[in-house]
């Protein structure tokens, strides 16, 4: 890296150790980046499906999904826009309990998220498993802003937020990786942020 | 579609930085390593100090394709914003800054396509890259360029936008011997520019964006048919 002439940075200020490399910390703002119009979904017409290479596919409506039982995520999330928000909850249920039900085939490695908007992104199957993701239907204790994806959106904090699809509809799992929106529109396969997997060749 | 890969990091050289308005500048910068982009894309400039802290941001470029030895990205300076206040009071021509892109495969316009670009405010630089390829290539009857704006102080490139291809819309104060009184953007404003079978390219502020969208919706704008680049709080 090239030293810029007459940027002092923080002042050789400590970097937080909960920021990734080449983020920083957006504070108390929350962007709004979406590639779409954003969607006027009900809750009442609202569902979610798991299908694919499962024994058993299943489809919840807003009220069986929530009866599934309740689990939060307490951290810190990056965007690859730059910006990372530290301490931020959310709550919803486990993608663990949703494949407990569903029971992946031995077959399947990767799964696609897709959104009702049409919107896609995805992921190995150990990306989100072992207590690694979500489907979330509130943000520090309330309802989940249609903005930021309510009523639900898959949250999956350990990658880049694109990862975290809005307005999630369901996960296809696949025994191969099939690219989704921003991963064939030159992002990274896999966007760990730790590792900087923004785009494609990272 | 291909799949669109960014180069690696490379250094640019500053060449010139003309003002835009009282906020915003844009800076032409000579690429070491030129590659084309798409009318759309956007670069990363990454500035590094000393101890090695690195704070990096997204501009989208305002230049058009066929000219990409040299890029230029206009950037807004927002008061608490660390790259753009560097790169407003500090850098000067002949400074090298390193970059990476072009980036983005979605938000862009290949110039063969119908197309209406509608912005807000700072949100019209991605969109000035397709209105230059499209005048630029004769093909000014493809596009058409809305921008609203709160006063003229606030409009970039005003010296270059007047044409049959663009309409502005002030929302709080308009220039003198201006026929349409300010107010926020409008389905009249947008009613008498609809291209034919258009694909819209919306780009602003998120309140924007959506108060966009949801008037083209309402002229009968398919959702597939609208995309959008949101500006958040980018720094």
């Amino acid at each position: 890296m090239k030293v810029t002439r007459g940027f002092k940075g923080r002042g050789g200020q400590a970097r937080d150790t909960r920021l990734p490399p080449g983020q920083y910390d957006i504070g108390s703002d929350w962007p709004v980046l979406t590639a779409e119009s954003t969607p006027n979904l009900l809750t009442a017409e609202w569902s979610f499906s798991v299908g694919g290479l499962v024994r058993n596919p299943a489809r919840w409506t807003w009220e069986e999904i929530h009866a599934l039982g309740s689990s939060s995520y307490r951290g810190d999330i990056h965007c690859v826009t730059t910006w990372s928000k530290f301490d931020v909850s959310f709550s919803g249920v486990s993608v663990d309990t949703l494949l407990a039900h569903t029971q992946p085939l031995p077959s399947a490695s990767h799964v696609v998220a897709y959104s009702h908007t049409g919107y896609t992104t995805s992921l190995s199957l150990g990306d989100v498993t072992d207590g690694k993701a979500w489907v979330v239907w509130e943000y520090e204790g309330r309802p989940l802003e249609i903005g930021h994806g309510g009523p639900a959106r898959l949250l999956v904090p350990h990658l880049y937020f694109w990862k975290s699809a809005k307005w999630v509809a369901g996960l296809r799992l696949l025994d191969h990786d099939e690219p989704g929106f921003w991963e064939v529109n030159g992002y990274h396969d896999r966007g760990d942020p730790w590792l900087e997997q923004r785009y494609q060749g990272d | 579609m291909n799949t669109p890969t960014p180069g690696p990091w490379q250094v640019a050289t500053v060449k010139e930085i003309i003002r835009e308005t009282k906020r915003a500048k844009t800076f032409r910068l000579a690429l070491s390593e030129p590659s084309r982009h798409f009318a759309g894309q956007h670069y990363v400039v990454r500035l590094t100090a000393e101890d090695g802290y690195t704070a990096s941001r997204s501009y989208s470029v305002a230049s058009p394709p066929e000219q990409s030895q040299d890029i230029e990205v206009t950037v807004e300076r927002l008061e608490d914003g660390e790259v753009s206040s560097f790169l407003h009071d500090v850098v000067v021509p002949g400074d090298e800054l390193e970059v990476r892109g072009p980036i983005g495969g979605w938000f862009v316009w290949r110039g063969d396509t119908p197309a209406l670009l509608i912005a807000g405010g700072s949100g019209i630089v991605p969109l000035m890259s397709m209105l230059r390829l499209a005048r630029r290539s004769g093909r000014s009857d493809l596009v058409h360029l809305v921008v609203s704006v709160r006063s003229p102080d606030d409009l970039y490139y005003a010296d270059e936008l007047p044409g049959s291809d663009t309409t502005v819309v002030y929302t709080r104060e308009m220039p003198q011997l201006w026929a349409r009184p300010p107010g926020r953007l409008g389905e009249d404003d947008l009613r008498h520019v609809l291209v034919e079978r258009a694909t819209a390219y919306v780009c602003g502020s998120t309140g924007f964006a959506d108060h966009a969208t949801s008037l083209l919706t309402g002229l009968g704008f398919a959702d597939g048919r609208i995309r959008v680049e949101r500006f958040g709080p980018t720094g």
